[in-house]
């Protein structure tokens, strides 16, 4: 089976129902993404499918339909997305587990929607679970998030 | 034994001031200071100059040995060593150390006292005097009870001015200049013409001295870092996906672990078949664990799909199998017979009450589980009588002993490497899954084996908070509360987690009280009553522990008295308040959430209080009734810690505390069936989302000249303040968590 991820091409001698999230820590080694509960209910293990915000936990290795993007590769290797820059200017993280998870969630909430409301960002981030409670941080940091893209490409 | 021993020993298990006396001996024994651990493993050119301080040719590495569990341990601990070391953040490399008697817990100790921390009375300070020797006798390296802050703001800080003291005695010697001309700055020591020594290329020389211990620490007014906005040193990596947690440890020829034990917890397993499982694809073993069964094999998704694939009979369980026998044990802890402690008992209750009807009401508060992000995990590699131990524990040098014990080699042959902990909220006080990885290793011929435990099988076995129940009964009078008598009847959490841990517990478990019993008011008629109920599922400390339950009766109870008395519920709890840090973070809180101004019809506020963990802390929550249901709008915050040590840090842990004080009260309960928890995953253990998050407003008072944490504290009063803004909106009075069962939430 082959999959590409973060612009490398992976052959891959694997089950075909192995979830997205095993193929990704134990057999490529991409631990920044992360196992939380299993079930699509946290969004710890949230990677881009073509630019999409996915859980690899109940995604199929057989059923990827394109390029996957994790953490690891949302930036270009030694720069910051704006997200993971707006993530550290805030200081989101406690324990910093699910932190990967928020950033591809919100980083393709503000592909899609540049300009986001307070309820746009509510609802895309209420997907992802944090159980440290830095919900008030990541709000501030999406939104500056948001106004730091739009700078980018006006 | 020896006759010191015996008497450290007495100390330990009395911990009583009736010893006082007898333990000066022990006290002054054991006062000397700890084995320093980094001596052993140094190299030439290098230098421990204390057990947290450690200096190479190549770098500087301060040793944080509390856990980091997301509260930001490290980087507040490097931050104390570095200010006075005269070093940045971004000049060191940080490391949790070796388990070791070295880095015992002085704080910790002090809250099995019963004397509450507002009393400063040379009983109560005589009491806290004995009973740090046994501790750093027994050498307790525990990270819990909001002890990093306090236990280390004096010990840190010192050991860095020993470190820059010694580095500048070696300067000296190495230039011949007398030592009062030289100075310290960014991790060198320098000399009058501007020339500057860098602190590693003192270390060869430092290691051949004396360290410098008479030092003296710096001015507030010279402070760089303490109380400034720093970056935390885990904040970029864990904005990237680079921050290795234990689940991300990889060896090479690791096998992949998953295991099943009894989900009634402590059950045995009576038969399995493992015929299927054996044959799937990826599983090298298929081995026996204490309680259950585990599979080796080369991935933890074939490993944990493997598992599942075993059928099991599993034993009953070693408890009352159903929740209503849990509630039945506690309804009938209310006697003589069960009472723990009345160490509040002020006026005369009895007679006040005897003389009116009294008003009575009863709460309850459920099991919950700690749930972690990260699931549980252990990397266990048993190779040439030599054991290693990656794991993300609070207790490390517990995990090293019943290491040593499970795979037969000597305690010195175990060496724990602490990683960093994606939460924990006091599930890492326990350390079965290091145990069961052990066990793994023993069977799998000297390769390391990584466990993952399934979130499901995490949270089956998770030792939940306790289950608790509260009676009140109280009466007011002119206008004001006069008499108001709490027992509160739950399980003792440090039995169950004692014995867990090998160690005896004596006496009253304070912490069926704490929260309660210990708080500023001057009722005039006022108790407050203990009653262990019997052991029931096994049971730890849960983010602030007793008080987590115990906050939620005792403002819950106070609040009904005031509305009983037609007071105002800020008014009178200041007017009844007796200590002066307490009232400021009550009047801060007023003053922040404009307390008194009139609010429209649908709206409420609500106001609690709670001082545990020695750090007095006050909330307001503002609620509004939407068609969908209670919609929280803002929480205002004040908390007492003599210092705000990292302002950025401190607000995360309030609003974070706040956030997990009010998303479990809402949503979230464990509850058993058949002798097993019913929720096992974030399906049915539900807590607050983004959407139903609130605006959470944060200041931190340093009026109290004693240093206090601040992990735990915003935890207790957010239930109460949450649901005596409930009663002020709707004037419907909940008195069982989780709320949800009672009312809509937006």
């Amino acid at each position: 089976m082959k999959l590409t991820v973060d612009g490398t091409e992976h052959e891959l001698d694997i089950e075909p129902d192995m979830p997205l999230l095993w193929v990704l820590r134990d057999e490529l080694g991409l631990t920044g993404v992360k196992y939380g509960c299993g079930i699509a209910e946290c969004g710890a293990c949230m990677v881009h499918i073509e630019g999409q915000a996915v859980h690899s936990c109940q995604t199929l290795a057989g059923d990827v339909w394109g390029d996957v993007t994790t953490i690891h590769g949302l930036a270009s290797p030694g720069t910051l997305h704006a997200v993971q820059d707006a993530w550290i200017t805030h200081q989101v993280a406690q324990c910093g587990y699910c932190q990967s998870g928020q950033i591809m969630q919100a980083a393709a909430l503000l592909a899609e929607t540049p300009d986001p409301t307070d309820q746009e960002i509510d609802d895309a981030m209420s997907m992802n679970l944090c159980r440290c409670g830095t919900y008030p941080r990541i709000r501030a940091a999406v939104r500056s998030a948001a106004q730091a893209l739009r700078g980018d490409t006006q | 034994m020896s006759r010191a021993g015996k008497i450290a020993r007495r100390a330990f298990l009395t911990g009583s001031i009736a010893t006082a006396g007898g333990v000066a001996f022990g006290v002054y024994m054991y006062r000397r200071p700890s084995v320093n651990p980094l001596a052993a493993g140094l190299a030439e050119g290098e230098a421990a100059l204390t057990p947290y301080v450690l200096i190479r040719p190549d770098g500087v590495t301060l040793i944080t040995p509390r856990a980091d569990l997301g509260q930001g341990a490290a980087h507040v601990q490097a931050l104390l060593i570095a200010e006075e070391l005269d070093i940045e953040l971004d000049q060191v490399s940080l490391d949790p150390g070796p388990p070791s008697a070295a880095y015992y817990n002085t704080a910790l100790s002090r809250e099995a006292l019963p004397f509450a921390s507002t009393n400063e009375s040379r009983l109560a300070e005589t009491a806290r005097a004995v009973m740090d020797a046994p501790i750093k006798f027994l050498g307790i390296q525990i990270t819990g009870g909001s002890t990093t802050v306090p236990d280390g703001w004096q010990k840190l800080r010192h050991a860095g001015a020993v470190a820059r003291e010694t580095l500048k005695a070696a300067a000296s010697l190495e230039t011949g200049l007398p030592v009062s001309d030289l100075r310290t700055q960014g991790g060198a020591v320098l000399l009058p013409d501007g020339t500057r020594l860098p602190y590693t290329g003192l270390a060869a020389r430092a290691a051949e001295i004396d360290p410098v211990t008479d030092v003296t620490l710096r001015d507030p007014s010279t402070w760089r870092l303490i109380g400034k906005p720093t970056e935390r040193s885990d904040i970029a990596a864990k904005s990237t996906g680079q921050q290795s947690f234990g689940i991300d440890v990889t060896l090479p020829d690791m096998l992949f672990a998953a295991i099943r034990t009894n989900p009634r917890q402590g059950g045995e397993m009576l038969a399995h078949d493992a015929s299927k499982a054996k044959t799937m694809r990826g599983v090298h073993k298929i081995v026996p664990v204490t309680g259950g069964i585990g599979v080796l094999a080369d991935n933890s998704w074939r490993a944990m799909r493997a598992v599942e694939a075993i059928n099991i009979d599993w034993g009953p369980a070693p408890y009352r199998p159903h929740q209503g026998e849990h509630w039945r044990a506690l309804e009938n802890s209310f006697t003589d017979k069960r009472r723990d402690s009345r160490h509040r008992n002020d006026g005369d209750v009895e007679a006040a009450l005897a003389a009116t009807t009294p008003l009575e009401a009863e709460y309850r508060a459920p099991y919950l589980a700690h749930a972690p992000l990260e699931p549980m995990n252990a990397t266990v590699r048993i190779r040439d009588g030599r054991v290693d131990v990656w794991t993300g524990t609070q207790i490390p040098r517990f995990v090293q002993k019943n290491v040593a014990r499970i795979t037969g080699v000597k305690s010195a042959q175990v060496h724990v490497h602490v990683q960093m902990s994606g939460g924990s909220f006091g599930h890492r006080l326990e350390d079965m899954m290091v145990r069961r990885a052990a066990e793994l290793a023993m069977q799998a011929d000297s390769r390391p084996v990584k466990l993952t435990l399934s979130r499901e099988e995490d949270m089956a076995h998770d030792y939940p908070r306790q289950i608790a129940m509260a009676r009140g009964r109280g009466s007011v009078s002119g206008g004001y509360v006069q008499a108001f008598d709490l027992g509160i009847a739950m399980p003792s959490i440090m039995r169950s987690q004692m014995r867990r841990l090998g160690m005896p517990m004596i006496g009253a478990d304070l912490q069926i009280v704490a929260g309660a019993w210990d708080q500023p008011f001057a009722i005039p008629d006022y108790r407050v009553t203990g009653y262990r109920a019997p052991d029931l599922a096994p049971i730890s400390s849960w983010r602030s522990v007793g008080a987590s339950t115990n906050g939620f009766f005792h403002e819950s109870f106070l609040d009904e008295l005031i509305h009983e008395a037609g007071a105002d519920p800020l008014e009178e709890r200041l007017r009844l308040c007796s200590h002066v840090p307490s009232r400021k973070v009550l009047e801060a809180v007023g003053e922040m959430s404009g307390w008194g101004a009139p609010l429209p019809e649908g709206r409420g506020r609500g106001v609690a209080f709670c001082l545990s963990f020695g750090t007095p802390c006050a909330e307001v929550v503002e609620v509004t009734v939407t068609e969908s249901g209670i919609r929280i709008d803002k929480v205002h915050v004040a908390a007492e810690v003599g210092r705000v040590i990292d302002p950025v840090n401190f607000e995360n842990q309030v609003q974070g505390g706040v956030i997990w004080g009010l998303g479990h009260a809402i949503f979230a309960e464990t509850t058993y069936d058949d002798g097993m928890a019913e929720q096992r995953n974030f399906d049915s253990f539900r807590f607050m989302r983004m959407y139903q998050c609130p605006e959470i407003i944060v200041r931190g008072l340093e009026n109290d000249s004693r240093v206090r944490g601040i992990g735990e504290p915003p935890v207790p009063p957010a239930a109460p303040a949450l649901a005596n803004a409930i009663f002020a909106a709707t004037g419907i009075r909940l008195r069982q968590m989780p709320f949800v069962r009672d009312m809509d939430f937006a």
